[in-house]
């Protein structure tokens, strides 16, 4: 006997009761805490908070940086993940796990890490300060730098995915037509993972705004340089907790608004 | 108060990353096994390791639970309700924080003080001298943030010294300022002579003469809700009396 199509029970599932309450429970776990920040708001002093030059110096700064660490972000990560996704060679796997170790490293000791490598005694920067008088440590190319190493395996790995579930026929397809591979991966590729490319970016964007242990540890802290908001947070915790709290929503608000308005119009969610 | 939350949270995370111990909460300071849990800024850890160590020693069949953090971290944690017996700050305001909340027993006793310090890479490569050096150009010096008490030091001292500093960047505890020179990533810092013996031999201090130095007082007490009230009061005598000889070996000078 041929079932019946369910078409009502597709779009709403009937959902066991269990799985509802451990849903809620798990919704409650990041509702909460919000609802008790914004409960404890000094709200008269919102606004006396908002417009102070501090505050808009460390948004600004937070703003800057983060977009800047997604585009680097993307100008590498896209092509290392296709490599990732693509290609077989010898040390892949090692190299992938490389690439996305700094998902659960400390952000302090990526922070050191990267001294090592780009501070002015390390590998590299050493070489960049007496050749090029470059020094990355306290500039805002350092916060910049801190950022994109701990944010871009979230791009890597979400754009990953994408590639490694698309329908490679298509570009199969492109290919036997006479297109060249990089007119298929500018014109079949990239637009069929672009939900992964823009989630990813988002993702990436996200983590690179709330970063701060990398960035305290590469870049230090100074006003307008390298104190982005989550060290502006920090600091304004021991002095003025007030201010703190109010920072930390603007924080929340500004990701919030990004993140909900980019899943509504790019990620095809309901 | 408006914050406590998230003070309490940065707290608990502080709490649970630097130490290791388990929480306050579940030490359970019971006379019978005689155990106390000391709140200590973490300039103090070193010292305070081994003096807890000693303690025990002396006192047989006693525990010493060290819980280190930030003063005012550890604070808020106490007004939160964190479980405990002894409180030794690194600065007077965040004491008199518990003593206005009516949360120590007793009065707060200065047990140390803390002098500072130019920390400088081993061997002194700039050559720095004094105070006055650190307005050379060229040079990349890195500061506590204003907000935190080494930082508030540091300004007084180069104001005291008529020193204008353009530091690279204000660090958020005094820890990250020894370890920018460390790593050779700064030339010189402004830090407590007790960090730099600490730190070992990666980097060296130059004195700051007594008149632009500032001196920062190390106060202990007993908390109210102490389970342990009279181990409390031993080890904090222990601390103003054989303790002191420990103290100096670690940089700090008597009370």
């Amino acid at each position: 006997m041929a079932l019946p199509v369910r078409k009502a029970t597709r779009a709403r599932p009937a959902a066991p009761v269990a799985l509802l309450v451990l849903a809620a429970v798990g919704a409650a776990f990041f509702v909460i805490p919000l609802i008790g920040l914004v409960l404890r708001t000094p709200w008269a002093a919102t606004w006396d908070q908002l417009k102070s030059p501090e505050v808009l110096t460390a948004l600004r700064l937070s703003l800057l940086s983060s977009v800047s660490a997604t585009a680097i972000a993307l100008v590498f990560g896209v092509p290392l993940a296709w490599t990732f996704a693509r290609l077989t060679f010898p040390g892949r796997a090692v190299l992938r796990a490389v690439t996305v170790l700094p998902m659960v490293l400390p952000p302090v000791v990526g922070g050191v890490a990267l001294l090592l490598a780009f501070g002015r005694r390390g590998l590299l920067g050493s070489w960049l300060a007496t050749t090029f008088g470059i020094h990355l440590p306290f500039t805002t190319a350092g916060a910049i730098i801190a950022e994109t190493f701990v944010a871009m395996p979230f791009l890597v790995i979400t754009v990953e995915a994408g590639l490694r579930s698309m329908d490679t026929r298509f570009e199969d397809a492109a290919r036997t037509l006479g297109a060249s591979r990089w007119t298929v991966l500018w014109r079949v590729t990239l637009p069929l993972i672009r939900p992964s490319l823009v989630a990813g970016a988002v993702l990436c964007w996200a983590r690179a705004l709330g970063e701060f242990g990398a960035t305290i540890t590469f870049a230090g802290n100074f006003p307008g340089r390298t104190q982005t908001m989550p060290l502006a947070v920090y600091l304004a915790l021991e002095t003025n907790p007030d201010a703190a709290i109010v920072l930390s929503l603007v924080l929340l608000a500004v990701s919030l608004a990004v993140l909900i308005g980019l899943r509504d119009r790019w990620l095809g969610a309901s | 108060m408006p914050w406590k939350a998230v003070a309490a949270f940065t707290a608990a995370v502080a709490l649970c990353s630097s130490c290791g111990n388990s929480p306050p909460s579940a030490s359970s300071s019971s006379a019978a096994s005689g155990t106390i849990t000391v709140f200590e800024a973490s300039s103090l850890t070193a010292a305070y390791t081994a003096i807890g160590n000693d303690f025990q020693k002396n006192h047989a069949g006693t525990m010493v639970k060290l819980i280190p953090g930030g003063s005012s971290t550890l604070v808020a944690q106490i007004q939160q309700g964190a479980i405990g017996d002894v409180f030794a700050s690194a600065d007077q305001p965040n004491m008199q924080k518990l003593v206005d909340a009516g949360l120590v027993a007793g009065s707060p006793s200065i047990f140390a003080h803390n002098r500072l310090e130019i920390v400088v890479g081993a061997g002194n490569p700039k050559h720095i001298t004094g105070l006055s050096d650190l307005a050379r150009s060229g040079l990349v010096v890195v500061l506590c943030a204003p907000a935190v008490p080494c930082g508030r030091y540091a300004t007084q001292a180069l104001q005291k010294a008529g020193v204008s500093v353009k530091p690279a960047s204000q660090e958020t505890d005094v820890k990250a300022v020894v370890s920018k020179v460390a790593l050779g990533e700064a030339d010189a810092g402004i830090v407590y002579v007790t960090d730099i013996k600490a730190a070992g031999a990666t980097v060296e201090g130059v004195e700051i003469p007594m008149g632009a130095n500032v001196v920062a007082d190390y106060p202990v007490a007993v908390l109210k809700d102490s389970q342990n009230a009279p181990l409390a009061k031993a080890f904090v005598s222990y601390l103003l009396g054989a303790g002191q000889s420990t103290l100096a070996r670690y940089g700090f000078t008597g009370p």
